[in-house]
């Protein structure tokens, strides 16, 4: 393998690793304040994109990208207030089926709303054959979009988290949902929020891989699978963790394209979700006593 | 400060307290004492809105509380210490602290530093801890980290459950020594105990819980010479 080939497949996953990335850490700020796996994530990503592409149609672009990402942030907290909100200590696998509900819902009205066309944004600066040289090989700009933009989303999560008070309470409810209520937090309301980022974070991510990747109706799905197994290798609940297990996903899926047909990409991260739940379902950087021992 | 009014309350069908009336002024220790499974933390956590009081009522301060949302009643000024401390064992001491701040809300926020250095004061080891995870410090030191977050938010009354347990009696005794120095500087305290003896040695008042009732109420010194408290809490028999 050339170093140049070599650049590229290592660009290629470090571009759907960032992606995946994202959506494990939307996995993982839902699970930290609730406990459970919000199998909607995956759609919050194809509603960024439908909802952008839509709304280019009236808007200009940047705009439309941010109406798109609060619609979907609004939708994120209309599906906690409307399905989780009012239950009284519901169990965690009802919790988990509420979610997989909501997903078939949103799939199955982003089908009638936009068809099953595949769909997609133009891409941010240039067009599909413009390139920019990286070390030798050449790589779209909008791959460098798509990993500033979950670099940034990740920053901006650390910052949020460690420096704000908001971002201290939510912390609090993950750490002992009593205690925090005992302190005086609206725990409830501190739930609403974590849906509102992960949508939010998920619908940014939808739509700046939407020139890339293609937007349709069904893409959340894969994209839930292939982010649950990034949380799970990271070690649920764990965001850096996500960061370097999404990469590490990425990475490997691009270059098993050099031993293995394209149509295996998938089956090798299933494989690794199947292999990390039997042998480390901590994950790789989770310890042993956290995560997963609701399920 | 604090009146309660014929409670009823309990998990579900179960009902575990059953007509309790009591009362705390402002400016006393009052413990409530009793056995294992008599009521002691339900008792608490019903003032504290964990658990719905079935009927009854609890007024603090002339405000009706068994209406209220749980996460609403610290603001009003009473605030709960858990059993089993139930610190955020995953942030630091000083964002422990903070967090018991919360409440004050925004007017307060400027105070929150004056208020760290009071309880820093208060409990100078939590000082040399500030920046340690509190999953690393050990019981007793979690238990003044407790302590300190629900003083954070100056609280009226502080109900404290079971401070003593799991700790070794040298440190149960510097906690007590904290609770008396509360009180005179003008703090009001509701102390859960089971260790009787050690409770009603600095409380001004006490109730014995029995099965969900109060069996028996007085001061701390009537309790004390009380034959029945010391047979039963006091492992104290007196064979004529």
């Amino acid at each position: 393998m050339t170093v140049e080939l070599f650049i590229q497949y290592l660009v290629a996953g470090i571009t759907y690793g960032s992606i995946y990335a994202i959506v494990a850490i939307g996995f993982n700020i839902i699970y930290n304040t609730t406990g459970i796996i919000n199998f909607a994530q995956g759609e919050f990503v194809m509603l960024g994109g439908m909802l952008a592409i839509t709304f280019l149609h009236f808007l200009p672009l940047p705009l439309a990208i941010a109406v798109a990402v609060l619609c979907t942030m609004a939708i994120g907290a209309a599906i906690e207030i409307l399905f989780i909100r009012w239950l009284h200590n519901p169990g965690v696998l009802r919790l988990v089926i509420i979610t997989v509900g909501i997903s078939i819902l949103i799939r199955e009205a982003a089908l009638h709303i936009w068809g099953d066309n595949v769909h997609s944004l133009p891409y941010f600066v240039g067009n599909e054959v413009s390139t920019i040289a990286v070390l030798g090989a050449r790589v779209s700009p909008q791959v460098l979009w798509v990993i500033g933009a979950c670099g940034l989303m990740v920053l901006f999560l650390n910052v949020f988290f460690q420096m704000t008070s908001v971002g201290r309470e939510m912390r609090a409810c993950a750490a002992n949902r009593t205690a925090a209520v005992l302190c005086g937090i609206d725990t409830r309301n501190m739930v609403t929020l974590s849906f509102v980022l992960s949508a939010g974070i998920g619908a940014v991510a939808g739509a700046v891989m939407s020139p890339i990747t293609y937007t349709q109706y069904d893409i959340g799905t894969g994209l839930a699978i292939k982010g649950f197994t990034v949380a799970i290798l990271g070690g649920l609940g764990n965001s850096l963790g996500a960061v370097a297990a999404g990469l590490l996903l990425g990475v490997i899926e691009a270059f098993s394209v050099s031993v293995v047909p394209l149509a295996f990409q998938d089956a090798i991260s299933i494989a690794l979700l199947l292999v990390i739940l039997f042998v480390r379902p901590h994950g790789l950087f989770g310890s042993s006593a956290a995560g997963l021992k609701e399920f | 400060m604090l009146r309660i009014r014929n409670l009823e309350s309990g998990y579900g069908r179960l009902r575990v307290l059953k007509n309790i009336s009591m009362h705390v002024n402002p400016g006393e220790i009052v413990t409530i004492i009793g056995a294992n499974g008599a009521g002691k933390t339900t008792l608490l956590s019903t003032i504290a809105g964990l658990i719905r009081a079935t009927s009854g009522e609890i007024r603090f301060q002339g405000q009706e509380l068994t209406r209220l949302a749980a996460s609403k009643i610290p603001r009003q000024g009473c605030v709960m210490v858990p059993e089993g401390r139930q610190v955020f064992a995953s942030m630091t001491v000083e964002e422990n602290l903070l967090l018991g701040g919360h409440c004050l809300g925004r007017a307060g926020r400027r105070d929150l530093s004056a208020l760290l250095e009071r309880q820093y004061g208060l409990f100078p080891i939590l000082r040399d801890r500030r920046s340690q995870f509190a999953g690393t410090l050990s019981g007793g030191e979690q238990q003044m980290l407790a302590m300190a977050r629900a003083l954070m938010s100056r609280p009226s009354l502080l109900m404290m459950d079971e401070p003593s347990t799991g700790l070794a009696p040298l440190i149960v005794r510097d906690i007590f020594q904290i609770i008396v120095r509360l009180r005179q500087e003008g703090n009001t305290v509701l102390l859960v105990e089971q260790n009787a003896k050690a409770a009603l040695g600095i409380a001004d008042r006490g109730y014995v819980l029995e099965t969900g009732k109060v069996i028996l109420q007085g001061s701390s010194e009537d309790l004390l010479a009380n034959k029945d408290v010391q047979r039963a809490y006091l492992g104290r028999e007196k064979i004529e």
